[in-house]
C-alpha cells in the first residue's frame, strides 16, 4: 500500500451495493443503494426494521445471499485484510470466497439452535473450519478448539467439545458459534442480530463477550440488529437502513443525540427506554412523532382488594416427563409452581421472566388452554378450574388472548371477516347485519381500513395482523385479555403503535390486561403492576415503582441490570460478565417445593424468601 | 394476484380433459369389439395406416383396447382414491385432532395395515370379495386408506399445534368448527398432493391386481393390463408398452399438473 495521510484506510468500503431478487413479477430489490465503510477495530452497527436490506447487505458481503436467490447487480464490496491486497468481494470467483469465509471474515447467525449441526460435536464443528483453512493436524485442531472455548468463558471446555448442540443451552451454543465464527482470527466479525433469540441476562454477557474479543484481537465488527438499545451500548458508528437504503450514518453519540432524518427520530422515539417512567403514576403511551397525541389511560377503576377480576390462588402446572419403553413418568416439568396473584379492573399486571420461567405456561393455565395440576383460578366470580367443558367455553367468553406470532395466530386459509367474526359466532352474540357493523367498528377501532375484512393474512404486514387479532379478541367484549408477548415480534416503530392502541383500548373498554413480557423496557410502559418470574415461581410481584425502582429480590435486580438501555450515555456492557446457566425446572416425581413464602416490604410488594 | 390460468394450469387442464374426454366418448364412437376382436394374421403388428397404434400379441387393435381401456382405468383410479380418501381423511383427522389414546389405538391399526405390502393386501381384499371391477376398486381404496391417514394425520397434528387453533378454542370454537374451519382447509395442499399421486398409483395397482388375475377380467382392455401383457414382448414389439404407458404418462402428467394448480388456487397465499 503506498504511504497514508491521515486515517487508515477501511478495512471494509461498500460502495453502491445493489442487490436484487427474482421475484414472480421481475426483480425484487433487496438493497437499493448503500454504501458505508468499516475501519479496522471498529463497530459498525447497521440498524434497521424488517425489510430495511440490513441482513441481505451482511450476506452479500460473504456471497452467502447467491444461495438465497439473491444477486449482486452492481456495486463493490472492497475488503482490505491487513498485509494483503485490497480485494473485490462482489467480483471475487466462487472458489476463492469459500477460501475467506470463516478464515477472514467470521459471521454469526441469529438462531443458535439452527446453526449448528446437530448430527457432529462440538469438537466437529469447531475443528472443519481450522483444519480447512489452518491445514492444522488433529491434535493441533482439538487443542485450538480448546483454547476457543476457553476464550468464549463456556464453562467445563472438555466437556463440551465431546457434547452434541442439543446438551447445550441457547447461550452456551452462541458461545460456541462464535467460537467458530473467531476460530481463525478473523480481521471482521459479521454478526447478523446475534442476541434476538437469546433472553437479557444472556444477551448481556454475549453483547459483553464480543466486545471483549474485539478489543483484545482488534477485530472489526459489522453488528446487524433492530434493537436501538443494543446499538447504544455496542457501537461505534450507526448505519440507519429503511427499505434497502441507507437513511443515515454517523458516530453513535451523534445518532442518539442529534438524529437527523426523521426516520431516525421516530425509531428511537418508539424504543420504550428502561428508567423514564421513574416517578411516573400510571402507565404512558409512547409519543412519535408524526402520529397524533397518545391518550394517556386512567387509573384503574377500583383496586385490587375491593373485587378482583381475576385471582389466581396456588396455580401449579406440571408436565410429565415419560421415559423407558413403559412410558413411565420419571420426573416432572415444574413449569409453574404455586403462582398467586390478583387482577383489578382496568388494571394491567404484567408477568416478566426469561424463557422457560413459566409465565406463558401461567398464561395458558388460566385460559385452561393446558391443564393446571392444581390451585384456583377464579375469573369474575367463577372458578374456572372446575368448570366442565361446555361451561369452560362459555367462561371464555370473558378472557381472550393475543399471541406473540402474528404470522401463525390467524388462519391463512381464511378472510379477515370471518377470523374476527369467529368468536362472536361461537357465542351467537350478533347475526347479520347486526355482525357485520360489529366487524366494521372493531376495524376502526384497531386502525385498520375496512377493505381489510376481505383479505387474507399473508396480504398484512406484521402490525396489521396483530390489530386484526387484537380485533378478534374485543369482538365479544372480554374483561381480561391475555397478551402473550403480544408485541414482541414487532418492529419497533410498529410495536409503539400497539402498545398505544392496547391503552388506548384499556381506557375505552375498561379491560384488565395479563401482560406476559421479556421486555423489561415495554413492561415499564405499560403496566400497573409486575410480576416477576424465575423458574416457575413468582419471585417478586409489587407495583410498577416498587419493582423497577425498588427492586428486593436478587433475580429481580439481575434481570434489570442485564436490560441494555437505549441511552448511549448509559453504557452498562461488562466485558467480564459471568456465565450463570439457568437452573434445571425438572424434578424428580413426587418432590415437591416448599410453598414459597414471602416477605411484604411494603403494602402489595412481596418478594419470595429464598430458600 | 396471478393468472389464474397460467401456461401450468392450460396444459394439465388440457391433458386431464382429454383423457376424460376419451374415456367418456370413446365407447360412443368405437364398438367393444374392436378391442376384443383377435386377428390372428396380424399379431404384434408395428403402427401402421391400418392399426394406428400397431397390433398386440393376440392381433388386437391396440387403438381401440388403449382408447376403450381408458374408461375402465380411470373409473378404477378415480373411485379408488376417492374412496381412501373417505376413509382416511375422517380417520386421520380424528386421531390427529384428538391425539392421545384415539391417536394410538387408531394409528396402530394403520401401522399393521400398512406394514402389509399395498398389493398383498389389495390382492387378499380382492381374492376374499371376488374378482370384478368393483371388488377390485374396494381393493385398491381400502389398500391406499393408512398412507392417506397417515399423512392426514400428520398435517392434522401439525395444524392443531399452530397459534391459530389455540386462538380459536380460546375464542369459544367447538371441536366440529374447528375441523370444519381450521383443520380441513389447512389439511387440503397436503391431500391434493397426495390424491394426484395416488391416481398414478392407483391405475398401476390395478395392472398389478389384473396381472394376478384378480382385476379387469379378460379380454375386457385397462390400460394396466396391457402393460402388464407387454412385458414379454418388449424386445420385439416395444409400441405394446409404449402405447399405454404414454396414456398413463399423458394421465399423471395432466394430474399432477392440475393438481398443484388446485393447490396454489385454494391457498390464498400463493394465488
Amino acid at each position: 500500500m503506498p504511504e497514508q495521510t491521515g486515517a487508515a484506510p477501511p478495512l471494509l468500503s461498500i460502495e453502491n451495493l445493489r442487490v436484487e431478487f427474482d421475484g414472480e413479477t421481475g426483480p425484487i430489490i433487496g438493497v437499493k443503494d448503500v454504501s458505508f465503510t468499516v475501519a479496522p477495530g471498529e463497530t459498525v452497527c447497521v440498524v434497521g426494521e424488517s425489510g430495511s436490506g440490513k441482513s441481505v447487505t451482511s450476506l452479500s458481503l460473504l456471497r452467502l445471499v447467491e444461495f438465497g436467490g439473491g444477486r449482486i447487480v452492481s456495486g463493490r464490496l472492497w475488503f482490505r485484510p491487513d498485509g494483503d491486497e485490497a480485494m473485490d468481494l462482489a467480483q471475487m470467483p466462487a472458489d476463492r470466497m469459500i477460501d475467506l469465509r470463516g478464515d477472514r471474515i467470521g459471521m454469526i447467525f441469529q438462531e443458535p439452535m439452527t446453526a449448528l449441526n446437530p448430527v457432529f460435536t462440538i469438537r466437529r464443528q469447531l475443528t472443519d473450519g481450522l483444519r480447512r483453512h489452518r491445514k492444522l493436524s488433529a491434535t493441533e485442531a482439538d487443542a485450538r478448539a480448546l483454547e476457543l472455548l476457553r476464550e468464549v468463558r463456556l464453562p467445563e471446555p472438555e466437556q463440551r467439545l465431546k457434547q452434541y448442540p442439543h446438551e447445550l443451552s441457547g447461550g452456551m451454543r452462541q458461545r460456541v458459534v462464535i467460537a467458530m465464527a473467531m476460530a481463525c482470527r478473523p480481521q471482521l466479525l459479521i454478526a447478523d442480530e446475534p442476541t434476538t433469540a437469546l433472553d437479557v441476562t444472556i444477551q448481556a454477557e454475549i453483547l459483553g463477550l464480543i466486545k471483549r474479543l474485539k478489543r483484545e484481537f482488534g477485530m472489526a465488527v459489522l453488528f446487524i440488529t433492530h434493537d436501538m438499545a443494543v446499538v447504544a451500548q455496542l457501537a461505534d458508528r450507526v448505519v440507519v437502513m429503511r427499505h434497502g437504503e441507507k437513511v443515515e450514518e454517523g458516530p453513535v453519540e451523534r445518532i442518539f443525540t442529534e438524529p437527523q432524518a426523521e426516520y431516525t427520530k421516530t425509531l428511537l422515539a418508539s424504543v420504550p427506554k428502561l428508567g423514564e417512567m421513574r416517578g411516573k403514576p400510571g402507565p404512558e403511551p409512547l409519543r412519535i412523532p408524526g402520529q397524533p397525541e397518545p391518550v394517556a389511560p386512567r387509573p384503574p377503576t377500583e383496586s385490587v382488594a375491593d373485587r378482583p377480576v381475576l385471582s389466581v390462588k396456588g396455580l401449579t402446572t406440571r408436565f410429565p416427563v415419560k421415559s423407558g419403553i413403559l412410558r413411565r413418568v420419571v420426573a416432572n416439568v415444574h413449569a409453574v409452581e404455586n403462582v398467586s396473584f390478583e387482577l383489578a379492573h382496568g388494571e394491567t399486571l404484567a408477568l416478566v421472566g426469561e424463557s422457560g420461567c413459566g409465565k406463558s405456561t401461567t398464561a395458558r393455565s388460566i385460559l385452561r388452554l393446558v391443564n393446571p395440576t392444581s390451585g384456583d383460578v377464579v375469573m369474575d366470580g367463577q372458578e374456572v378450574l372446575r368448570l366442565d367443558p361446555g361451561a369452560l367455553r362459555r367462561a371464555r367468553r370473558n378472557m381472550q388472548m393475543v399471541f406473540q406470532d402474528p404470522f401463525a395466530s390467524l388462519n391463512p386459509f381464511m378472510r379477515l371477516r370471518k377470523q374476527v367474526a369467529e368468536p362472536m359466532l361461537n357465542f351467537d352474540l350478533a347475526r347479520g347485519s347486526e355482525l357485520q357493523d360489529r366487524i366494521a367498528f372493531l376495524f376502526d377501532r384497531v386502525g385498520l381500513p375496512r377493505d381489510f375484512m376481505r383479505r387474507f393474512p399473508h396480504e398484512l404486514s406484521g402490525g396489521q395482523r396483530q390489530r386484526v387479532a387484537i380485533a378478534r379478541a374485543l369482538s365479544v367484549n372480554p374483561k381480561l385479555i391475555i397478551a402473550d408477548e403480544a408485541v414482541s415480534a414487532l418492529d419497533v416503530s410498529v410495536q409503539a403503535q400497539v402498545l398505544n392502541l392496547l391503552m388506548e383500548l384499556q381506557t375505552e373498554f375498561g379491560l384488565s390486561y395479563l401482560f406476559i413480557s421479556h421486555d423489561m423496557a415495554v413492561v415499564e410502559r405499560v403496566s400497573h403492576r409486575v410480576g416477576v418470574m424465575y423458574l416457575g415461581r413468582i419471585v417478586e410481584i409489587g407495583s410498577r415503582a416498587d419493582i423497577f425502582e425498588n427492586p428486593r429480590h436478587s433475580y429481580t435486580r439481575t434481570l434489570l441490570a442485564g436490560v441494555p438501555i437505549a441511552d448511549v450515555t448509559k453504557r452498562t456492557l461488562k466485558e467480564s460478565a459471568e456465565f450463570k446457566p439457568l437452573p434445571s425446572p425438572v424434578f424428580p416425581v413426587g418432590q415437591e417445593r416448599a410453598a414459597p413464602v414471602y416477605d411484604e416490604v411494603s403494602p402489595g410488594h412481596l418478594v419470595l424468601q429464598d430458600d | 394476484m396471478r393468472k389464474l390460468l397460467s401456461t401450468k394450469a392450460l396444459i394439465g387442464l388440457g391433458l386431464v380433459l382429454t383423457v376424460v374426454a376419451v374415456a367418456v366418448l370413446a365407447p360412443l364412437f368405437i364398438a367393444p369389439e374392436r378391442a376384443t376382436q383377435m386377428v390372428m394374421t396380424a399379431r404384434l403388428q408395428p403402427p401402421s395406416l391400418d392399426f394406428l397404434f400397431g397390433t398386440d400379441q393376440l392381433g388386437r387393435d391396440l387403438f381401440a383396447r388403449v382408447m376403450l381401456g381408458a374408461q375402465t382405468s380411470l373409473t378404477i383410479a378415480v373411485l379408488a382414491v376417492g374412496m381412501s380418501i373417505v376413509l382416511g381423511l375422517p380417520l386421520g383427522i380424528i386421531s390427529g385432532y384428538y391425539g392421545g389414546r384415539v391417536d394410538n389405538v387408531l394409528m396402530r391399526l394403520i401401522d399393521a395395515l400398512l406394514s402389509f405390502p399395498i398389493l398383498l393386501l389389495a390382492l387378499t381384499i380382492s381374492a376374499i370379495l371376488g374378482p370384478n371391477l368393483q371388488n377390485t376398486i374396494i381393493a385398491i381404496g381400502v389398500a391406499f386408506t393408512p398412507f392417506l391417514a397417515r399423512i392426514v394425520r400428520g398435517e392434522a397434528l401439525r395444524i392443531v399445534q399452530m397459534p391459530y387453533v389455540e386462538a380459536a378454542r380460546a375464542a369459544g370454537t367447538r371441536d366440529w368448527q374447528m375441523i370444519v374451519r381450521h383443520i380441513l382447509p389447512n389439511i387440503m395442499p397436503a391431500l391434493i398432493v397426495q390424491a394426484t399421486i395416488s391416481l398414478a398409483f392407483a391405475v398401476l395397482a390395478e395392472a398389478a391386481l389384473s396381472f394376478l388375475g384378480l382385476g379387469t377380467q379378460p379380454p375386457m382392455a385397462s390400460w394396466g393390463l396391457m402393460i402388464q401383457a407387454s412385458r414379454q414382448f418388449l424386445d420385439i414389439a416395444p409400441w405394446t408398452a409404449l402405447v399405454p404407458g404414454a396414456a398413463l404418462a399423458i394421465t399423471i402428467l395432466g394430474l399432477n399438473l392440475l393438481g398443484d394448480v388446485l393447490r396454489d388456487v385454494l391457498d390464498p397465499r400463493v394465488r
